[in-house]
């Protein structure tokens, strides 16, 4: 059997992946998901349709959120790409990820890397977020566990130890009304 | 079961972070999508776009000769039939003669990569004879022939069942109004996050391993031992964490099985991962059920018998059907006390894509019809929903009329919290609700109703447009039975004790993301005194870990969790007896706690738990102990008694305040004030998680989400994708008060209850009730979508039924209905013999 057709040449590109310079080759026709995933083994980044619905495959963009799903790899040509396994440095978590964690903001995990991505770009650009900004900046991520509530709660709190606020984690997030 | 001695609880009850949390929030948990094995081959799957068809032909020679592909499978390679129910055996990997819906498995290819397989799988050619297709509830109950299946209760349908606990009919009679009411709940999907996947390597050694999302792992095992034909101790399936499952990854897969031949075919590594769209065609989701709720009740709202009929649209496929149709008619008796019980169920199948269990199997569909039901009822009472309710609970520690044991029932004090939290009584009215025709018939009974919680005719509180509504439920902590009869336990967990300390736990319990392994690590280290972090946690693997039945029927925390108690005091026992041995004081002073062995009454005098395990291997040899958990034995002995038991029930209510716009029919929920009467809570933070996770979920089901197929014969799926199937995002969510209810439950472990499905349940209802009282309509059919508000609100205008929902059910021959009599009549659990009484 030859495998000849079923090989395909790659093409090249440098970007910026989680602030180190990076160099793949891959099939152009690939995205830059796929690419993430299958030729850089990167595989905090998740997929929920691969059709831009879901949001799971959110990664930064030269500091803005995109659905990877829907951008060519090549594209990420001389970019700067973020993606979850970039958000945690030294061993440290990002705020975000330690809230997330805190608040069980993150139940299966899967839509967990695509919510952290948008909301850390929301708080960069918005280090006070109201409620409904936040609502509104993870309006393109669906997930199914949490009802959304935990991640708010996670993003606020994040977001207020960012500001170098102390905040008091409500009673009511952690054991319910009385 | 153990309640830890009594002694203050160190790690139960506090919200700790999950063991796994770290992982979660980083991308770093491997799903099985995330794995990749050198030299490993990628697997498609051609899918029938026939509704029910027969395969004439199968050509796979062009797909065979393209470069790249090294394996094609058909029906042919899978003679064994498989499926989740032993009574339902009717899947095969490939279908063998004929597709059953659009969406049916009929080839798979395993190429060099993604891209050659989808190019092969197109170049199969398949030759399909048209058949008759059989798309709804009334052609499955009525068309005959041809049938989808050559097995079931006749024609196409799959199961019919017929209970009566008492005579209902005298119970009607005894009641001061009877009344009737038709609704019909849409299917609808799970829709997990994570689309299935599955990994399989066979070894040279001709062991097989396959990964794979599903919630199972067990019954995964069970089912490819009988299709691939080789040993069970050949076969090692382990459950990848699943990025959501709701009951969705519950069933064995075609998919499982066809990787598996495949690796063993290849001699390679083979991965499918299936597409969005086969993932609204795997489904095993919500059923379609027509149902109708006939109920007599005396002038305080208590009943005095019920009769359930329901009428699931099963799909294609058994899969859990028949326990699903015994659901729907199963834990209706266990809210409000009713005497007498009638239940009737039929379920067909249809040739669309198999319904299964979805979060709740079975009982959110009666549940917002029983719900609503009652709403109507209290209104033709004029009697506080709300008040009504609550007056008949069933009692604790009882047994219901058709033989379910309540344990803990901690419903009461669930109303009591979302009634005052919400602000009820200053916002709950009747008016102008209450139109003509369904307040005459019993105008005269409310005239001289005068006990608390009667609503007077009283100004409207909420204007026009805002309304408010309550809905009650209960759902098990694990079923009763196995899903295949046997006499061992359902949960297993062993725990291994390391002379440096290390305590690892092993269970088959299958995390799905409710955190079923920190559960293990917290109840664990609960009893050995040390940190839930310092364990390490292997789950969901059939060669490592000891059985447990799966992440299913909200098993998991009860069971597992009283499992992990008897494995952990073995090993305390273990230490507690050299520990007492080498500080020369008796056993019962001897406490564990801050990683510590010590004398309760000096507690200076001690030593690490490292050095405890140390002193008990040197005593003992290895430590390494089991535990194990089997379910009590129900009072029920009826043939179908065992659909509905379980340790003990969990109970949920719900108030939801809703804005319904007049003019364009939307509805949007405001707010949902929630009780969940949890027992006790292992981790209260994670089972809020579990609350508000609910509430959104019964909150999609009720407004948007549902399952619609083209309207032609073609019983195509009109939007397998996540775009057009319309599912909650941030901007439709509503606010959520949740209020935990900790009464614990001397089944549950540390008293802890379910939480995973239970507050789903009151959602649906509870906005359905508050659509009616803010703008005056009934929409007795799921999803309550705009059209249907404003289709029901122009019949109100034109002065006719103010409502949107089915009139009537099909005419059914019915079996003659197996007789029980109830605890109250002084019955034993099982039928009373046939004898021809009823004409």
């Amino acid at each position: 059997m030859t495998l000849e057709k079923g090989i395909q040449q790659k093409w090249h590109i440098s970007f910026t992946l989680n602030g180190e310079p990076a160099e793949v080759a891959f099939a152009p026709h690939k995205t830059l998901l796929e690419v993430l995933r299958e030729d850089l083994a990167l595989t905090g980044t998740k997929h929920g349709c691969e059709l831009g619905e879901c949001g799971t495959c959110t990664v930064l963009v030269d500091g803005k959120s995109i659905l990877s799903c829907l951008m060519l790899g090549l594209d990420a040509e001389g970019r700067e790409v973020t993606t979850v396994e970039g958000m945690a440095a030294n061993g440290k978590l990002h705020p975000l990820q330690d809230t997330f964690a805190d608040l069980g903001a993150a139940q299966c995990g899967y839509c967990s890397p695509g919510f952290l991505l948008a909301a850390k770009e929301l708080i960069e650009k918005s280090p006070r977020p109201s409620r409904d900004e936040i609502k509104e900046a993870l309006s393109g991520n669906l997930c199914r566990c949490t009802g959304y509530i935990k991640i708010y709660e996670a993003v606020e709190l994040a977001a207020a130890r960012m500001r170098g606020e102390p905040m008091e984690l409500p009673r009511e997030s952690l054991f319910g009304l009385e | 079961m153990s309640k830890g001695n009594g002694k203050p609880l160190n790690v139960v009850g506090k919200p700790f972070r999950k063991v796994d949390a770290r992982a979660k929030c980083t991308g770093q948990t491997k799903f099985a999508d995330d794995i990749v094995l050198p030299r490993m081959l990628a697997c498609k799957i051609l899918r029938s776009h026939e509704p029910h068809a027969l395969i004439r032909n199968i050509d796979i020679s062009k797909a065979l000769a393209l470069p790249g592909v090294f394996a094609i499978l058909t029906g042919k390679d899978f003679p064994i039939p498989y499926g989740i129910l032993p009574v339902s055996q009717d899947e095969h990997a490939l279908c063998v003669d004929k597709v059953r819906f659009v969406g049916d498995p009929v080839a798979a290819v395993a190429a060099i990569d993604e891209d050659v397989a989808f190019d092969a799988m197109n170049l199969i050619e398949v030759e399909y004879e048209r058949l008759q297709t059989i798309t709804s509830i009334e052609e499955g109950l009525f068309i005959d022939e041809p049938r989808i299946h050559e097995y079931g209760d006749g024609g196409n349908v799959h199961k019919k069942v017929s209970l009566e606990f008492g005579d209902v009919d005298e119970g009607f009679a005894e009641a001061d109004l009877v009344r009737e009411d038709t609704f019909f709940y849409e299917g609808n999907t799970h829709l997990p996050l994570e689309q299935h996947a599955a990994v399989a390597h066979f070894d040279p050694d001709e062991k097989l391993t396959l990964w794979s999302s599903t919630q199972t792992p067990h019954y995964v095992h069970r089912a490819l031992t009988k299709v691939l034909g080789i040993p069970a101790s050949h076969i090692r399936v382990i459950a990848t964490p699943n990025g959501g499952g709701f009951g969705g990854k519950s069933d064995p897969f075609n998919h499982e099985v066809v990787v598996s031949k495949l690796a063993m075919i290849t001699g390679r590594p083979v991965k499918c991962t299936l597409t969005r769209e086969e993932v609204f065609y795997c489904h095993r989701g919500r059923h379609p059920v027509l149902m109708h709720v006939k109920t007599g009740v005396k002038k305080d709202g208590a009943i005095t018998a019920m009769h359930f009929k329901s009428f699931l649209d099963g799909g294609a496929y058994g899969s859990y059907g028949v326990a699903s149709t015994f659901y729907t008619g199963a834990l209706q008796t266990v809210t409000y006390e009713v005497p007498r019980y009638k239940f009737e169920g039929a379920r067909v199948f249809t040739n669309k894509p198999p319904c299964g269990p979805k979060r709740g199997h079975g009982t959110p569909q009666p549940r917002y019809a029983l719900e609503v039901h009652l709403d109507k009822i209290a209104e033709e009472l004029k009697l506080d929903p709300a008040e009504m309710r609550r007056r008949h609970l069933v009692p604790s520690n009882s047994v219901t009329a058709n033989y379910l044991r309540i344990g803990s029932m901690g419903l009461g004090a669930c109303i009591d919290k979302v009634v005052k939290g919400s602000d009820w009584k200053n916002k709950f009215s009747w008016e102008p609700a209450m139109t003509g025709a369904q307040a005459s018939s019993l105008a005269s009974v409310s005239d001289k109703t005068t006990a608390a919680g009667t609503v007077a005719l009283q100004a409207r509180k909420l204007p026009y447009g805002k309304g408010i509504g309550i809905a009650c439920s209960a759902y098990i902590c694990g079923a009763g039975l196995p899903i295949y009869w046997n006499n061992m336990p359902q949960s297993g967990v062993q725990l291994r004790l390391d002379r440096q300390g290390g305590v690892c736990v092993m269970c088959g319990s299958t995390d799905i993301g409710q955190g079923s392994d920190s559960i293990l690590a917290y109840i664990v280290a609960e009893i050995l005194g040390i940190d839930p972090f310092d364990i390490r946690v292997v789950t969901a693997d059939t060669d490592l870990t000891p059985v447990d039945l799966g992440s299913y029927s909200s098993r998991v925390t009860l069971m597992t969790g009283n499992a992990a108690i008897q494995a952990a005091e073995r090993a305390r026992e273990l230490l507690t007896i050299a520990v007492a041995e080498k500080l020369s004081v008796p056993i019962e002073n001897i406490s564990f706690a801050d990683r510590r062995a010590f004398d309760v009454e000096n507690p200076d005098i001690g030593m690490s738990f490292a050095e405890a395990v140390v002193l008990a291997e040197s005593k003992f040899g290895t430590i390494g102990t089991v535990g194990s958990y089997s379910p009590p034995r129900s009072p029920g002995k009826y043939k179908g008694a065992g659909v509905g038991p379980s340790p003990a029930y969990s109970y949920s209510a719900a108030v939801a305040e809703v804005d319904v716009d007049p003019s364009t029919g939307i509805v949007t929920v405001e707010q949902v004030w929630i009780a969940h009467d949890i027992g006790k809570s292992i981790n209260p933070v994670l089972v809020i998680g579990q609350v508000e996770g609910s509430v959104y979920m019964g909150l999609g089901e009720i407004l948007m989400e549902e399952m619609a197929y083209r309207a032609n014969r073609n019983a195509v799926h009109k939007f397998p994708s996540m775009l057009e199937y319309k599912s909650p995002t941030t901007m439709e969510m509503c606010d959520v008060k949740t209020y935990l209810i900790e009464d614990p439950d001397p089944n549950g472990p540390f008293g802890a209850k379910e939480v995973g499905q239970g507050p789903l349940l009151p959602v649906p209802p509870a906005v359905a009730n508050a659509v009616y009282n803010a703008v005056g309509v009934r929409i007795d059919e799921v999803p309550i979508t705009p059209e249907k508000v404003l289709k029901a609100l122009r019949e109100k205008d034109r002065g006719r039924d103010p409502r949107f929902g089915p009139n009537s059910v099909p005419n059914v021959d019915w079996p003659e209905p197996l007789r029980v009599l109830t605890p109250a009549e002084g019955g034993d659990g099982k039928e009373m013999p046939r004898v021809a009484v009823h004409s």
